[in-house]
């Protein structure tokens, strides 16, 4: 990976991980529910636009400085893991086992196949 | 007064934390190499970023409220560059490319390993830093 290219990528994840701020607040503004919604809807998408991503890179028609800057940069900065797991065990905390297990296993469960529908609609 | 998401300067503090995460799970990723299929470096990142977090955000709660410098070091650290770091989008359509390819075992391993030790590192942050601050607030406890 050339330098100009890995700082693409970083420039790419800053500005993913302040798109996942506005949004988050957004969603947060607008929808009055308990369950952290934001976050599971920021994963998700995030997700299925890596795997439609990954599969026109696959097919050959995204280049691959293009699938690192989008992928690993922008979307890896989008996306994130550890919020999704501290909201989890606040919630397991709190003694809301349904709604944990919604936020954890659900949420893995919903970027896979969302990253598995980008991947084929990326034509994998 | 605006909310914080449509603060720009705010919102900078995010971008600039997140630029450094990013690169941060970009250097390592490049230098830890896989067991196999098992993509190795992006499970230590979402563990070690979920571990760091927990003990990050539940020591910010119990030093006081959400605002000012405090704010500030929760949005660059926590936001911005854990969650720049750590990636759900790699979790996810690494799996599936596992489970195309395949290997399956390794697959299901991957996703569910991530989720489980994630959430037991996540616990054990929240945990030291709650206990590390009743100790600091009652040092004749247990001394």
């Amino acid at each position: 990976m050339t330098p100009l290219v890995f700082l693409a990528l970083a420039l790419a994840g800053g500005l993913g991980a302040g798109s996942r701020f506005v949004l988050d607040g957004l969603i947060r503004s607008r929808v009055t529910s308990s369950y952290p919604l934001a976050t599971l809807v920021i994963n998700i998408t995030g997700s299925f636009l890596l795997g439609l991503a990954t599969g026109l890179t696959l097919s050959a028609t995204l280049a691959p400085e293009v699938q690192l800057i989008v992928g690993a940069g922008f979307l890896g900065g989008y996306t994130t893991f550890s919020t999704a797991s501290v909201e989890s065990v606040r919630l397991v905390r709190e003694g809301r086992y349904g709604v944990a297990l919604v936020s954890s296993v659900g949420m893995l469960v919903g970027a896979v196949i969302a990253s598995a529908a980008g991947l084929l609609l990326g034509g994998l | 007064m605006r909310p914080p998401h449509l603060q720009p300067t705010l919102i900078a503090i995010v971008i600039v934390g997140g630029a450094f995460g990013t690169a941060a799970r970009e250097a390592l990723s490049l230098s830890i190499a896989s067991i196999g299929s098992f993509p190795l470096a992006i499970f230590l990142i979402n563990v070690v970023g979920s571990f760091a977090l927990g003990l990050l955000l539940e020591g910010l709660v119990r030093s006081g409220a959400d605002t000012g410098r405090r704010r500030n070091v929760r949005l660059l650290a926590g936001t911005g560059f854990l969650g720049g770091f750590t990636t759900y989008s790699a979790l996810a359509t690494d799996t599936d490319l596992l489970l195309r390819a395949g290997d399956i075992g390794i697959g299901i391993l991957y996703a569910v390993g991530t989720l489980l030790v994630g959430l037991v590192a996540a616990w054990a942050g929240i945990v030291i830093a709650a206990s590390t601050h009743r100790r600091r607030n009652n040092p004749g406890v247990g001394a």
